[in-house]
């Protein structure tokens, strides 16, 4: 559903990635890891258009994401993304958040949207806090009110943005428990993560990157148990 | 004391000339501000070019050139006499010069809303307009509202150049009060002191906006 083809993105004289090419299957998670610096973020990013690829081709759902031609504000509504800072809005309440752009992208009538959000609201456990403005949450729960207003959309496609690398370490399991349950319901998602135990339970597929290329991708066996490359190895063995 | 009466209607003339200039200021200041950070170099530019030109030159001659340097170039290009109503010379004048002021305080504010907002709102699907509309100018508006306090009240004080063009705001009520009675210190103590009540009370609506808008942040 998503086809990577030799992606390149230089940020000046920078090149932060260096030619990536790798596929998604519907449903599939697929989980990023790599040392940081090594352009997994930039990759991401680029996927959605938030970063602008030098050059190489993104097909998602067969629409390119790279032809100027396509509306990518269309194709964004379409591919959920959350970030490692939140990125809620603090001048909405965690209801507001999550109706805003169904309301506004997608046309829906706010009960429609409230319905929607209420139901999601639920799902992540937080169905008290509807009201409650972002300085008011913890970060695990500010992380899963930004999971639900991407799901909000009602996306074909996940992306996570070290999901859990700004939260303290007990906020951590809560959020990996909303990204496991939606994993579960058959979300395509791709997870950039230092959480190896996530990777390891959730993940279909690992990708090795490093210094701006995929060095290695396999199941998570193959990859934690027998990985091919040196640098994979060196990687792991620093981290686990 | 009898001067009281006759400075009073001079404060109300300042208070609603102002009170225009600003409005006026905001709308061009609000248009130009987001010019300033538009996509296209041309509206970047030209915002740019207003914004050096009107804050580069002394609001005096700006009020000259638009009550006087106008209908003069008027008259000349239209082969007739082309006069300009002195209260809205005064006004546009004031108001142009208070919408590049604005407009620099607009652009920081947008500027200081952290672009992780812009990227969610993106992210979303949303488009750049609506980004702006529903997720960067209201928090960019709670950062605006000192700053623009600030150029109320020198626009207010400002206004005393009016009365080189006859305007007769409080600086001129002074003045033609002392030519009549000959009292320079307690006429203009007393414009002074007018002054001070009118930007001591704009400071304090301010403050008071200021935190009625941060309340509405945290409700629970």
């Amino acid at each position: 559903m998503i086809a990577v083809t030799d992606l390149v993105k230089v940020f000046g004289k920078l090149e932060v990635l260096k030619g990536i090419t790798t596929q998604v299957r519907e449903k599939e998670v697929v989980v990023v890891i790599g040392p940081s610096g090594s352009g997994k973020s930039t990759f991401l990013r680029c996927l959605n258009f938030l970063e602008k690829p030098t050059s190489g081709e993104i097909m998602i759902d067969n629409i390119s994401v790279t032809d100027p031609r396509t509306d990518i504000n269309r194709l964004r509504a379409d591919v959920g993304m959350v970030f490692q800072r939140f990125n809620l809005f603090p001048h909405k309440t965690a209801l507001e958040n999550i109706v805003l752009a169904p309301m506004k992208v997608r046309g829906l009538s706010r009960e429609e949207a409230e319905e929607r959000a209420f139901a999601l609201l639920q799902k992540i456990g937080l169905s008290e806090k509807a009201d409650v403005y972002p300085d008011s949450l913890s970060g695990g729960q500010q992380q899963r009110v930004a999971i639900a207003r991407a799901l909000a959309m009602q996306p074909r496609v996940m992306l996570f943005d070290e999901p859990t690398s700004a939260l303290d370490p007990e906020m951590v399991g809560e959020v990996l428990n909303v990204m496991k349950d939606l994993a579960g319901e058959g979300m395509t998602m791709i997870v950039v993560t230092h959480e190896m135990g996530f990777a390891r339970e959730v993940g279909d597929r690992v990708l090795f990157m490093d210094e701006g290329r995929i060095v290695e991708e396999g199941t998570p066996e193959q990859l934690f148990g027998h990985a091919q490359h040196e640098r994979t190895r060196n990687f792991l063995s620093k981290i686990l | 004391m009898r001067a009281i009466p006759h400075l009073l209607t001079g404060a109300v003339t300042t208070m609603w000339i102002t009170a225009s200039a600003v409005s006026i200021g905001v709308v061009i200041g609000v248009i130009m501000g987001l010019a300033r950070l538009s996509q296209k170099t041309l509206l970047r530019t030209a915002a740019r070019i207003y914004i050096d030109f009107l804050r580069g030159t002394p609001l005096l001659v700006q009020i000259f050139i638009i009550y006087l340097g106008l209908p003069n170039l008027l008259s000349v290009v239209l082969g007739h006499p082309y006069p300009i109503n002195v209260y809205v010379a005064g006004i546009m004048a004031c108001g142009l010069n208070s919408g590049a002021y604005v407009a620099e305080i607009v652009r920081a504010g947008i500027q200081s809303i952290d672009r992780g907002q812009t990227e969610a709102a993106r992210s979303l699907g949303m488009t750049s307009w609506q980004t702006m509309r529903y997720v960067v100018l209201p928090q960019a508006f709670k950062r605006i509202v000192p700053p623009l306090g600030n150029e109320f009240i020198a626009m207010l004080k400002d206004t005393s150049l009016l009365s080189v063009i006859g305007i007769e705001e409080l600086t001129r009520k002074g003045q033609l009060f002392i030519a009549v009675t000959f009292a320079p210190f307690p006429v203009w103590a007393g414009v002074l002191l007018m002054y001070l009540a009118m930007t001591l009370t704009i400071s304090r609506l301010v403050s008071m906006t200021e935190r009625r808008l941060a309340v509405s942040d945290r409700r629970d």
